[in-house]
């Protein structure tokens, strides 16, 4: 489904370039639920980022489901991403004046689905993470692990081929992480590929394979036992 | 463009700081406010100033004869001489483009004596000898019985169209003046027909004002071939102005007149002075043309400053749904909409409260009477078609570069914004 081969990436600070990724390879196949992991300034955001196609990386290749990603304009790379992305932020990132029910139907909206499916879809997704009764709730309304869970519908909402999290725990007391982490184990149960950068080693756990990078390189790359995340539910 | 869900966002984005949308949108609608009223008060004191000429055909020149201020051809120099009817022909048939040449003759005057008797009732008015064409130079409207035609000219008819003031002098109020006679310098006409002059064109003069024909007065008041003056009217498409040098000097030739002398036909070219007042109402109209738009400029500006700061505002909603998929140029049209939306709604506020003050303007107006030099002010639709569009292209350029800033953001610096 990915992979990455020889992957580099760095930022200009002022006259010093720092280098993030010093030569990424790996590969994640369908259905795999992936733990990136890493202190702070390990490069895992910096992946991520490139993975989701919101940064473009210094050199090597990217292939997403046999599609290239290289050189993609702006136009291009909001369709890929609309196509084959699904983002789940930290700080959940809704849109605080629209409705949980719009925020899910948001992809679909630049997908240019009719309205009135779009509305349909959407409500199916919020019944799927357990909000149906919220759809016509602002984000301000809703708390922490029920708007995560809004982000989620919101990212699965258009099918795409991978779903990104970045830190989706980050900011949930551990009851709540481990009931978002329980969805999305729910998720990747029904074959869907899962992306997770995290920092926190119960959590990374919870997945099927952790990788570990350092300075900007693999340094471990291994397959666990799952935890699931139920039982703390 | 006209997709629901794009508008409700519009209006959303809006309505989420109403105070400030209302101020800026104040800056605009002052703007075309400012504009509107100073277009309508220019086209007030032009149409205050153009009441003046009255229905004139404005294309015309009058042309009378004075003494010779130089000898020529053994002539002596002081030497009166008249414009004959011969005159007439010989300028149709030398001059392209000439619509209307109208031989004139004169009684009365300013302050003149009386002149015109009927039974006990006597009065002092123009008493004019004209060709039909007149009607066509100096407008009027008959108002009962016939104007002059070619057959009173033929025939030599002592016969006359008298103004309603004329009228009012000379008559019983429910007296019918047609058929009736009135002794004009002690020779009688027969009343074939009134009129008004609709336009205060000559004010209370105009209306007592009496026609007859040409022939008959040169006949009843011995003027032999002579032609007091001429009303000379151009084609729509030439102007009188660039005819007229060789009108004169046609005229100096057929009276042997020095050709230098340009003292001994005198002239008085309306077009010229017409088109005088016209050139200084275009100048009045650029003038509020510039400070209209200039003072909608400050309005403009800070739609844009406003702009920049909802982008600025969104700058992490919009890396949102760039990182959802939504397209660059999506954002920008999202951006360059709601400027021109709120550019339009408040330039069309503007319009709005501009028309309803100069509707005051005029009922005012109405009620106290006419006022010098100012009548009915007004913007034509071309106006205000145009000042619309002009809000388009400033919404338009207003939203420019915030839409741009918005774009430019990257959706990973958009999202690092905490």
């Amino acid at each position: 489904m990915i992979e990455i081969k020889d992957l580099h990436k760095s930022y200009r600070m002022g006259s010093n370039s720092l280098h993030v990724l010093k030569g990424i390879n790996f590969k994640v196949e369908e259905g795999e639920l992936v733990a990136i992991m890493g202190s702070s300034g390990s490069g895992k955001s910096t992946l991520l980022n490139i993975l989701g196609m919101l940064d473009g990386a210094d050199s090597g290749d990217y292939i997403l489901d046999n599609v290239p990603i290289k050189n993609l304009s702006e136009t291009k790379a909001a369709q890929y991403r609309n196509k084959f992305l699904g983002f789940i932020f930290q700080s959940f990132n809704l849109i605080n004046y629209k409705s949980a029910a719009e925020n899910v139907a948001l992809p679909l909206y630049y997908q240019k689905v009719p309205r009135k499916e779009r509305q349909e879809k959407a409500l199916q997704y919020l019944e799927r993470v357990g909000l149906k009764p919220w759809a016509d709730h602002l984000p301000s309304e809703l708390s922490g692990g029920q708007k995560q869970r809004v982000a989620i519908a919101r990212a699965m909402a258009a099918e795409p081929k991978v779903l990104l999290a970045d830190e989706p725990t980050g900011a949930l007391d551990s009851k709540t992480s481990y009931e978002v982490m329980d969805l999305i184990q729910k998720i990747n149960d029904e074959g869907n590929t899962i992306l997770i950068v995290t920092h926190e080693e119960d959590i990374a756990h919870m997945c099927k394979r952790i990788v570990h990078l350092k300075d900007g390189v693999i340094v471990e790359d291994k397959k666990i036992e799952q935890v699931r995340a139920e039982q703390y539910v | 463009m006209f997709n629901k869900d794009r508008w409700r966002e519009i209006i959303e984005v809006l309505t989420s700081n109403v105070w400030r949308t209302i101020f800026t949108a104040f800056g605009v609608c002052w703007g075309i406010f400012i504009l509107i009223l100073l277009l309508a008060a220019g086209k007030g004191l032009e149409n205050g100033i153009k009441k003046d000429f009255g229905d004139i055909a404005t294309n015309t020149m009058f042309m009378w004869t004075r003494a010779t201020t130089m000898g020529y051809e053994g002539l002596p120099q002081g030497r009166q001489f008249e414009f004959k009817i011969s005159d007439v022909q010989a300028l149709r048939d030398n001059v392209p483009n000439l619509r209307f040449i109208s031989p004139r003759n004169q009684l009365g005057g300013f302050g003149g004596n009386n002149n015109v008797v009927r039974g006990l009732r006597t009065g002092a008015y123009n008493v004019y000898g004209d060709y039909p064409e007149i009607i066509n130079q100096d407008p009027m409207t008959v108002t009962s019985g016939r104007f002059l035609n070619y057959n009173d000219i033929k025939e030599k008819r002592k016969v006359a169209i008298i103004g309603n003031g004329v009228k009012n002098d000379l008559y019983d109020k429910d007296e019918d003046a047609l058929g009736t006679y009135i002794k004009i310098q002690g020779v009688n006409f027969l009343v074939i027909g009134t009129y008004k002059k609709n336009n205060s064109g000559g004010g209370e003069e105009g209306q007592k004002e009496i026609f007859v024909p040409f022939t008959a007065f040169s006949q009843a008041f011995n003027r032999g071939e002579d032609v007091g003056w001429m009303a000379i009217t151009a084609n729509d498409g030439s102007s009188i102005s660039v005819l007229k040098d060789k009108i004169v000097s046609i005229m100096k030739e057929r009276h042997k007149v020095h050709p230098e002398d340009t003292r001994a036909v005198g002239y008085f070219d309306l077009y010229e002075q017409y088109n005088r007042v016209e050139s200084l109402f275009g100048a009045l109209k650029a003038v509020a043309y510039i400070v209209g738009i200039m003072v909608l400029l400050s309005g403009i500006i800070g739609v844009s400053n406003i702009m920049l700061i909802v982008v600025k505002e969104r700058t992490k909603e919009i890396g949102i749904r760039r990182a959802l998929g939504e397209q660059p140029w999506s954002i920008k049209k999202q951006i360059l909409m709601e400027s021109i939306f709120l550019t339009l709604i408040s330039g069309m506020v503007g319009i709005i409260f501009g028309a309803a003050i100069i509707f005051g303007i005029n009922s005012l107006l109405d009620s106290v009477g006419p006022v010098d030099m100012f009548m009915s002010p007004s913007v034509s639709v071309g106006v205000v078609t145009g000042a619309l569009t002009i809000l388009m292209v400033s919404g338009l350029l207003a939203g420019f570069i915030p839409a741009q800033s918005a774009i430019k953001v990257r959706p990973i610096e958009a999202l690092r914004t905490e």
